[in-house]
């Protein structure tokens, strides 16, 4: 049971999929530039990384060794099918905003990484916690990401108003720079300089 | 027309680059950017699967999947866009493995050369993005092939342009913290800033 749990927990400050193990980078950064899409993004990624990782395991004994990646990239493609028709249907314009970045979830490192790490060698159980601890990690980083990105670049959160911007009477000017790319790689880096202060034994030697 | 081809290499070099603008590729782009030797490789290995998948699946998409594509096999009104994410990862596994096989036999310096990040290629996501972008932007045959050349360009000139920086940053004194992966973000983040500049321009 306490090993169940660690495979949950461990992910998100401890082995962080972006902070550490450098996977899953490309949509942490594209998607952040406000909460909503952050959101989405990460409630996909979470359903992508936990089923695939549940099924694939369920099927650990079956697959050849020799094409395991075709048939590994099947199963997410087919899920990740499943998760684009569902936000095109549901949330048509949030689909627009994030144009191909959930077709990109296929070529998400993270999937495809704890698919070949944990999935290919554990019970169905233990690989969706697994799944479902790396998918949050990742979440957990986008969150911050977007949050920061959207209060300090036009003062609202989840498109509440939290900084009163001088154009509508308040006091806040928003920093356009957080809206561009720049400021996302900006930010993670200097998120992975905090995390790795707390916890030094991530430091990379060199 | 040769304009319009000039414009679209233009905007997928500078004005969009896949690396710095959309973040796109980035595990390798971080990862393989120690050295400007294997990342001038590597930006090669791109540059070629690039400029030949997004026009292949831009002949795919066009006959095959989208809507009324299939009229000219006698299927009107037949619909098969969902399918897209699929095939197109598809025929860059395969593409890449046809590189692979063509290279050994007929450029076996190249191929040795390139070595493992051949067959990575194929879950780098910028290749995927690219056919995507293609999609989306609806381009034809010609354009799609100039924005593919042009997208893996502008991928590899990022990489090779951040493996140049790293290699100086060796001897520089980086705080704990920060030495290793989360430098490599600031510069990145720099590059960016700098590609920012380029914004605006058309021809």
């Amino acid at each position: 049971m306490a090993k169940l749990k660690e495979n949950l927990f461990r992910p998100l400050f401890d082995n962080n999929p972006i902070a550490l193990q450098i996977l899953g980078i490309c949509s942490a950064l594209a998607v952040t530039g406000r909460m909503e899409t952050a959101l989405v993004m990460s409630l996909a990624v979470i359903c992508v990384v936990a089923l695939s990782s549940a099924v694939i395991s369920l099927i650990r004994r079956q697959i050849p060794d020799s094409i395991r990646i075709i048939v590994q990239m099947t199963i997410i493609a087919s899920l990740v099918i499943i998760v684009d028709q569902t936000i095109q249907a549901f949330l048509p314009d949030l689909s627009r905003k994030l144009s191909v970045f959930v077709g990109l979830i296929i070529t998400n490192c993270i999937v495809l990484g704890r698919a070949e790490a944990f999935a290919m060698k554990h019970e169905p159980g233990a690989a969706f916690l697994d799944g479902l601890g790396n998918g949050l990690g990742y979440s957990l980083v986008l969150l911050i990401v977007a949050s920061l990105r959207e209060i300090f670049g036009v003062g609202t959160w989840f498109g509440l108003t939290v900084l009163k911007t001088a154009q509508s009477g308040g006091w806040y000017v928003p920093n356009g720079l957080m809206l561009l790319p720049p400021s996302a790689f900006f930010i993670i880096g200097l998120l992975i300089w905090a995390l790795r202060t707390w916890k030094p034994e991530q430091v990379e030697k060199g | 027309m040769l304009e319009n081809y000039l414009n679209i290499f233009i905007r997928a070099v500078f004005i969009e680059n896949m690396a710095l603008a959309f973040f796109l590729g980035m595990c390798t782009f971080l990862a393989v950017s120690k050295k400007v030797e294997t990342a001038a490789g590597l930006g090669l290995a791109v540059i070629a699967v690039q400029t030949i998948t997004v026009p292949v699946n831009s002949l795919i998409h066009r006959y095959l999947l989208r809507e009324g594509g299939l009229a000219w096999a006698g299927l009107e009104g037949v619909d098969l866009t969902f399918l897209g994410l699929i095939c197109y990862i598809g025929v860059i596994a395969a593409i890449v493995q046809i590189l692979e096989l063509f290279l050994d036999k007929h450029m076996p310096r190249l191929y040795a050369a390139l070595g493992i990040f051949l067959p990575l290629i194929t879950v780098n996501c910028m290749i995927l993005g690219g056919s995507l972008f293609m999609v989306e932007r609806n381009y034809d045959f010609g354009e799609s092939l100039v924005f593919g050349f042009g997208s893996g360009s502008g991928w590899a000139l990022a990489i090779v342009g951040l493996a140049g920086i790293r290699e100086k940053l060796k001897y520089s004194r980086i705080p704990a913290g920060l030495r290793g992966l989360g430098i490599t973000f600031i510069v990145a983040g720099l590059m960016s800033l700098a590609f920012m500049a380029f914004s605006g321009i058309k021809l």
